[in-house]
């Protein structure tokens, strides 16, 4: 062998040796008092939790695990996969017996496919029982949406999830124009800048309109945004997907015909790539200057704040542009606005903003063992109290949008962060219309939604735009699929678990 | 000169073997029997099951409730019909003459059966060319049609086809110039073969930024062209030549090297003879070179076709199956239905795509052997 190889090899076994035959004595003194003290609540305990790669979600969490291990003594492994694997990837591990997480961050939207085989844990009395949640504290309509199914909580909310129009004010004060009150003026906006052909300080062009219209992506939520208007006008128990009685789809007349129609002109303001990107894609252009509206969650606010965005003080929101025309369920077709069609309306325009998704919230496996239950619930409480999510929320990393009351109310963290006062004011009164609002839009939550909503609706939209079919070809396909699906589950089941989520709204 | 005598007895009565020799090979064989059986039968009659189920879950497990065909009633004639076969047209005359140009062939092909009184053989040709026959309308009727969409049965084909001839015919260029006495061939070899070693994920988000004419690396590129305003996401050829030229950069390292060792190992004293001779280069390589080759041609082709089917990572990364439905591979549509758990119709989409491979694998397979003249 050569000679240097014998060298370093015995160097590297003194080493090890070393390593192996160092006395107890020699570990740092700082160590030393710690090992006096009382055991932690939950030392030895580990938990295991899963959600999307993010690095949104996944980012607070591991930091906030790693201070909850601290001061409790539980190990928090945080495992992550794409967030398009998420919904099954979970079911899967339970309907299996694997049970391999004991806490699963995921959407509340698909609660109720994990909640009805008896996958998870009922929190009532453990949320009753924990002072440091503050729930009242917590949003009404994330206390029953995101949290609640049938009456009993199962999971504690950790997010807040509208979607609103984001517009940029320094474009609107230099071409005269006022923020969109409705999908028409959304679109003269976006035209208006389009047409202007504005540029970034970088040469860059500043888009019209840039909306998320990626397939498999979130188009399906975007569209949404945009149907809803059309399709609710009489408050949130109306439902915007289900005719109450017959279960039949609303996605099949003027109403729906009418939105798709400004979505699609929507591209025409926007990147040339437009059906290619995603929400990460839409929030890189908007940090970087280069649109003057969008559609999107809470997360634009403080993203446009964060370091090297060129957005900052320059962002404003509003609620989910209206429209003056409703459907007339009856006839299918579109009608003017009357005081007793559309009774929230605001000065003759139905708004009806859309509670995508309805926030990331955390949940218990029903499997895990008592002391983990234990921990992990502790664990969830701990990244929901006011201590640690008032100052999360105001994190564009982290993915968290404000979601208690508290957090409306005190603009210093906000101010904080880094957005001016009118920013905050902007921002949070955009939620704060939106979560006040009688006609709020609640997203689909019955048996398999993802069915619904992220194969069919997604498919036909994604065809739709890519000049694959028609309007009138793309509400068939729609209305086919879910009533295919609906036939499949049962009409009945899916009309009970529809109005059951509608029900709970108070 | 010493005598080599035999001594080898011959016996002249029955041997007796006793019972354990005579189970002794089946003893040993078994449990490679029960392993093979396990891992692929076993899995193959559980996903044949699924294609014929509906799942659901409930409190303490999964229930699997028997529909029948009608996962393959929803793909074949039900509202999935538009996503597997795309929308079908009035072929052009192009496509007409495709048509006819196939069918003429066919027809031949079964007339030559019939008439060696092969009739065996002449049953298998004519199922053979009545699935080739709608295959192939199915190809023209979409894709050589002015009002005609392709579907993913289609698209896959395409893939396969223009990407496996594709990265045959470069592979074999590069082996042949990698074979010649050429400065830096070691360092081109290795070059040559980084692609394969990339994951098709690494691939797919390379090429999505390659592509991107707005904030890519080749942006100053496009700008220079004046295609900053093109989008080829939003062009289904487009997008679909995308997805070709990703899936053509990274297999036809694999080609290259296997064609590389053939022609490497290829005998020298016939090309020696050939050129001793007066031969021109083509003329080498025509009659010595390539039918040296064709056997390991054949069987790469093959095994490049039959991964060639399943193509799933490059369309899901670069365009997620868009726009519309243009770039969605049999595949990327049966995860794309699984994610959302309708595990069922995920089934028999893989087994619509088994049959598919099986098909056309077994079919080349056959026309070679008979082009070859070998059984």
């Amino acid at each position: 062998m050569n000679p240097k190889k014998i060298a370093s090899l015995t160097a590297l076994g003194a080493l090890v040796l070393a390593a192996c035959a160092a006395p107890p004595t020699a570990q740092p003194a700082a160590q030393q008092p710690a090992q006096q003290q009382p055991a932690k609540k939950f030392a030895g305990i580990t938990v295991n939790a899963i959600t999307f790669s993010g690095p949104q979600i996944a980012e607070p969490m591991q930091r906030r695990g790693k201070e909850f291990s601290e001061l409790t003594g539980a190990t928090i492994n945080v495992v992550t996969v794409p967030f398009a694997d998420l919904y099954q990837k979970i079911l899967n591990d339970f309907a299996t017996g694997t049970n391999s997480y004991d806490v699963i961050v995921f959407a509340p939207q698909w609660m109720v496919d994990y909640i009805e085989p008896g996958y998870l844990e009922d929190l009532t009395d453990r949320v009753k029982a924990d002072p440091d949640l503050q729930w009242e504290d917590v949003g009404l309509f994330f206390r029953d949406f995101s949290a609640t199914y049938n009456g009993r909580i199962y999971t504690i909310p950790l997010d807040g999830d509208f979607q609103m129009v984001y517009y940029r004010t320094d474009i609107a004060k230099e071409l005269g124009l006022q923020p969109p009150k409705t999908w028409e003026d959304y679109l003269a906006f976006a035209k208006a800048v389009s047409e202007k052909k504005l540029t970034t300080d970088d040469g860059k062009p500043v888009y019209g309109s840039c909306i998320a219209k990626k397939k498999a992506a979130q188009s399906y939520w975007m569209v949404t945004s945009v149907a809803s208007a059309f399709i609710q006008s009489q408050g949130t128990g109306q439902g915007a997907f289900f005719d109450l009685e017959t279960f039949k789809p609303l996605y099949n007349n003027e109403a729906f015909a009418r939105a798709l129609e400004i979505y699609k002109e929507t591209t025409q303001y926007g990147p040339p790539d437009e059906i290619n990107l995603d929400v990460g894609d839409t929030r890189g252009l908007w940090t970087a200057g280069q649109c003057a509206l969008t559609i999107d969650w809470g997360d634009i606010g403080t993203l446009a704040i964060e370091e090297g965005s060129k957005a900052k003080d320059k962002t404003g929101a509003v609620i989910l542009p209206g429209s003056k025309q409703v459907l007339d369920r009856k006839t299918g077709k579109l009608v003017d606005c009357t005081p007793e069609l559309c009774p929230h309306a605001i000065d003759g325009v139905n708004h009806a903003p859309f509670a995508a998704f309805g926030g990331w919230s955390g949940a218990i496996n029903k499997a895990s063992r008592p002391e983990v239950k234990d921990a992990a619930f502790a664990y969830l409480s701990y990244m929901n109290q006011p201590a640690q999510s008032n100052v999360d929320v105001t994190i564009g990393k982290t993915g968290f949008n404000p979601y208690r009351v508290s957090q409306f109310k005190n603009l210093d963290n906000w101010i904080k962060a880094g957005m001016s006062e009118q920013a905050a004011k902007d921002y949070l009164g955009a939620i704060e219309a939106s979560l006040n609002s009688p006609n709020m839009v609640l997203d689909l939550r019955i048996p398999q939604n993802q069915y619904y909503q992220g194969i069919v609706l997604d498919g036909a939209i994604a065809k739709f735009l890519a000049g694959e079919q028609d309007i009138a070809a793309t509400m068939k396909e729609i209305e086919e699929g879910w009533e295919q699906k609906t036939e499949e589950l049962g009409r009945e089941k899916q009309l009970a678990a529809y109005r059951a989520t509608l029900g709970v709204q108070k | 000169m010493a005598t080599i005598t035999s001594t080898v007895s011959v016996p002249t009565t029955r041997m007796r073997i006793s019972p354990s020799e005579r189970f002794a090979p089946a003893a040993f064989i078994l449990p490679a029997v029960l392993v093979v059986l396990f891992i692929s039968i076993f899995p193959l009659i559980l996903s044949l099951f699924l294609s014929l189920s509906r799942l659901r879950f409930q409190a303490g497990g999964l229930e699997l409730q028997f529909v029948g065909l009608d996962n393959y009633r929803k793909l074949l004639l039900g509202n999935e019909q538009k996503v597997l076969f795309g929308t079908l047209s009035e072929p052009s005359l192009f496509g007409w003459a495709i048509l006819a140009f196939v069918a003429a062939m066919l027809g031949l092909t079964v007339y030559r059966a019939v008439r060696r009184r092969a009739f065996r053989a002449a049953i298998g040709w004519l199922f053979a060319a009545a699935v080739l026959l709608g295959l192939t309308y199915l190809v023209v009727a979409t894709l050589f049609a002015p009002a005609g969409r392709p579907g993913t049965l289609v698209v896959t084909m395409l893939y396969v086809v223009v990407g496996v001839a594709c990265q045959y015919l470069i592979g074999l260029g590069l082996a042949l110039l990698c074979a010649q006495p050429l400065p830096g061939r070691r360092f081109f070899r290795v070059v040559f073969l980084l692609p394969m070693m990339i994951t098709p994920v690494g691939v797919g988000y390379l090429f999505r930024m390659l592509a991107d004419t707005n904030k890519g690396p080749l942006e100053p590129l496009w700008i220079a062209l004046g295609m900053q305003d093109f989008a080829w996401s939003n062009n289904a050829w487009g997008a679909r030549i995308a997805v070709m030229i990703g899936d053509i950069w990274q297999w036809t390292p694999f080609m290259f090297i296997v064609l590389l060792a053939a022609i490497e190992a290829q005998e020298i004293e016939p090309v020696e003879a050939a050129i001793v001779d007066g031969a021109s280069s083509f003329d080498i390589f025509r009659h010595i070179t390539l039918p040296a080759i064709l056997p390991v041609s054949t069987t790469l082709i093959l095994i490049r076709m039959i991964e060639a089917f399943k193509i799933i990572d490059l369309p899901n990364i670069l365009t997620n199956g868009g726009p519309g439905t243009a770039t969605e591979t049999l595949t990327l549509y049966a995860y794309r239905i699984w994610r959302a758990l309708d595990i069922g119709g995920s089934a028999a989409i893989a087994y619509i795509l088994l049959f598919l491979v099986t098909f056309i694998a077994t079919l080349y397979v056959r026309a070679l052997r008979s082009r070859l003249g070998t059984t």
